[in-house]
């Protein structure tokens, strides 16, 4: 049996077109121009990578690694990846990628502590923010990408605004959760000694949350990652847009290489956040 | 002037607790305000003075609010009512940078579960009142390794704290709350964690420093051996109202309420009683350069048969008549035959023996060698033995006749 109408579904969606498209006349150029720090940033992220020899950036790479996990299994495994992905002919996209995800993943760092840390010392604030994050975990990115499309353009930072809308989350939920488990006679000591909201902060809490804000970026970044496919729809360029090549054309080699690709830069970050994660986690064990 | 003057402090725990203050301070109980209004009553009209220098326990089991309590005193919690005086200035009224100002230079805090920060090296644990107070890594370092040192972890300072045992992990504690040299310490149940033998290192390790340090001290504990063993005086909170408060032969020897009563019972007085407890003044004494003469008549006048000889404030021994009858002296100093004495920290339990072993007198010194007096065996007998307790049931049961 059909549901009454109640509300009129129609007029209900042409409110909100309208509204949307009030929004792109009023503020897209405005908005574009904004966002314009946003993609030089990244378009020099991609320069320097794309225009560095490709044995530097392994290096640079491996050397990250070692500092992340400090054993040699792990930087040889970098190592072994990147040249994986040189091999098999996807090294110029794969760099496109790396600076999208880079730049997502500080993008997601800037955005995501703060309102974490906002979270964790204001219950009121993470009254609302909570089912916001769960609306940006769940919703279709395919919805949201209409409006930012429309008040973007085609192009880098549409696909940048994507991504970080869909990968933020978990970094904002296990910063909350990283404070929060904070052991309460610690917290009660710093207090104790004198030590002021903000030296708490710094001092206390965020060192011993790091454990779990490792945790969440390796979750961000995963996430990105998984948008690669979506976001080259938008036009960012890289690994993602050679899978949708693939699809288009039906090409099912060109789409498992670059998927490949994406595969091995996936368990890259992976590995080397997850390693980084466990030696915080136990402090200097590793050291002696 | 009180260091720590605590007035009339009530705390309710739950959503409203104003509402309810009127009708716990007119005497509603613990239990039924929890059926009323499901407000838990935590403190009611706890009236304390901490004296400078002093080691004040706080005796409780769990759930007297004894924590709660201690926590008042450097506001972890504030109270519902009441007043809570350092140096005579209520801390209530301090704004909120006051308090932190209060809390870096003032006091200091020890927690039962010694809540190092685990991220931290030992060495920046101790330091860590230091540089929330603003002084530079480097000098704070400095003042932490001294302090290291006082508590016996030279040498660990590089390590974190989960690489130590569980007493090393108090130490720490001990020395980060030292380090900041404040005038009161606040131990929360600080050794309650450890096991017997540790936490006997650990309460001489703190008689040591309290010796050199002379802080004010307000220790909590569950255990009555410790609360007696450390306390200079002891205050019994049972369901967050004070029970009793005295030094520990008070608490030991006139319990006020069967609860105290019931408490001291199995408690080893031999261990815990010194020998101070125990003393005879001697009305008189006599100095070595006394003539024998005068000596003589004055023992003589008095009915004495023996009397204690000084040397300044240092016990020479002791004159009997007799002796003196027989001397050819001039002065009594040949005539002093010495005697055994005991330090008056010692405790009743290595008297025993001696007072078994002879009839003769023991004398009571300080750790200097001063003399303050005999051992009173009939002192030690009445405290010692529990006819004393026995008494005390028997004269509460009525005759049946």
């Amino acid at each position: 049996m059909a549901f009454p109408e109640i509300l009129d579904a129609r007029s209900l969606r042409q409110g909100i077109d309208g509204f949307v498209n009030q929004l792109v006349i009023d503020y897209a150029d405005s908005l574009e121009r904004l966002s314009q720090p946003l993609l030089t940033f990244l378009v020099s992220v991609e320069q320097l990578l794309r225009n560095s020899p490709w044995y530097l950036v392994i290096a640079v790479l491996a050397v990250i690694a070692w500092f992340g996990s400090r054993r040699w299994t792990l930087v040889v495994g970098v190592t072994l990846l990147m040249l994986f992905i040189g091999v098999i002919g996807q090294w110029d996209r794969g760099m496109q990628t790396l600076a999208l995800m880079i730049v997502a993943l500080i993008m997601c760092l800037i955005v995501g502590i703060p309102v974490g840390v906002l979270m964790s010392l204001s219950e009121r604030f993470r009254k609302v923010a909570l089912p916001i994050l769960d609306v940006m975990q769940t919703m279709p990115s395919f919805v949201y990408l209409i409006p930012v499309v429309m008040l973007f353009g085609l192009g880098k930072v549409p696909a940048l605004i994507a991504t970080i809308v869909y990968a933020v989350p978990p970094l904002i939920r296990l910063t909350d959760l990283g404070i929060r488990l904070v052991d309460h006679s610690v917290m009660e000591a710093a207090t104790a000694f004198g030590a002021t909201r903000r030296q708490k902060l710094l001092g206390v809490q965020l060192p011993l949350a790091l454990p779990n804000i490792m945790a969440g970026i390796n979750q961000t970044t995963m996430m990105a990652l998984s948008m690669v496919v979506v976001a080259s729809m938008i036009g960012a360029r890289g690994l993602g847009q050679e899978v949708l090549a693939g699809i288009n054309r039906l090409e099912v080699g060109r789409g498992l290489l670059a998927g490949l690709a994406i595969v091995a830069l996936a368990i890259l970050f992976d590995r080397v956040t997850q390693a980084y994660g466990k030696r915080l986690q136990y402090p200097k064990q590793g050291d002696k | 002037m009180a260091k720590i003057d605590i007035s009339g402090i009530y705390k309710i725990f739950g959503p409203n607790p104003k509402r309810h203050l009127q009708a716990v301070k007119k005497g509603l109980s613990k239990d039924d305000l929890l059926a009323d209004s499901g407000h838990t009553l935590g403190l009611q009209d706890v009236n304390l003075s901490i004296e400078e220098g002093e080691l004040f326990v706080i005796m409780g089991l769990s759930g007297s609010g004894k924590s709660t309590l201690i926590r008042h005193i450097n506001r972890l919690i504030d109270p519902t009512s009441g007043s809570i005086r350092i140096d005579g200035e209520n801390v209530l009224n301090l704004r909120q940078d006051e308090l932190i100002q209060l809390r870096r230079h003032k006091m200091s805090m020890v927690f039962q579960r010694f809540a190092l920060f685990p991220h931290k090296t030992v060495l920046d644990n101790v330091a860590y009142g230091l540089t929330v107070q603003g002084i530079d890594k480097k000098n704070a370092r400095v003042i932490a390794t001294d302090w290291l040192e006082q508590v016996g972890l030279q040498g660990f300072g590089d390590q974190h704290p989960h690489e130590l045992s569980g007493g090393m992990q108090q130490r720490v504690g001990l020395a980060r709350a030292l380090a900041t040299n404040p005038d009161i310490l606040l131990m929360d149940e600080a050794f309650s964690a450890l096991d017997p033998l540790i936490r006997k290192e650990m309460q001489d390790l703190l008689m040591k420093l309290q010796q050199q340090l002379h802080k004010t001290i307000v220790f909590i504990t569950h255990d009555l051996d410790e609360a007696l063993r450390l306390g200079n005086r002891i205050a019994i909170l049972k369901d967050g109202a004070l029970v009793q408060q005295g030094d520990p032969q008070d608490i030991l020897l006139s319990p006020q309420t069967d609860y105290v009563a019931d408490f001291v019972k199995d408690v080893n007085r031999g261990k815990v009683l010194k020998a101070h407890h125990v003393l005879a003044k001697p009305v008189s004494t006599l100095s070595t350069s006394t003539t024998v003469a005068k000596a003589r008549d004055w023992m003589m006048r008095h009915g004495f048969d023996y009397a204690t000889v000084l040397e300044g404030n240092y016990l020479k021994g002791i004159v009997t008549l007799s002796n003196l009858q027989a001397a050819t002296q001039e002065t009594l100093r040949e005539s002093v035959s010495p005697v055994s004495s005991v330090l008056e920290s010692a405790d009743l339990e290595s008297l025993m023996p001696r007072m078994i072993r002879d009839t003769a007198p023991i004398a009571v010194t300080t750790d200097t060698g001063e003399f303050v007096g005999w051992v009173s065996r009939s002192k030690v007998i009445r405290l010692i033995s529990p006819a004393q307790a026995v008494d005390r049931e028997a004269s509460l049961t009525e005759p049946v006749e």
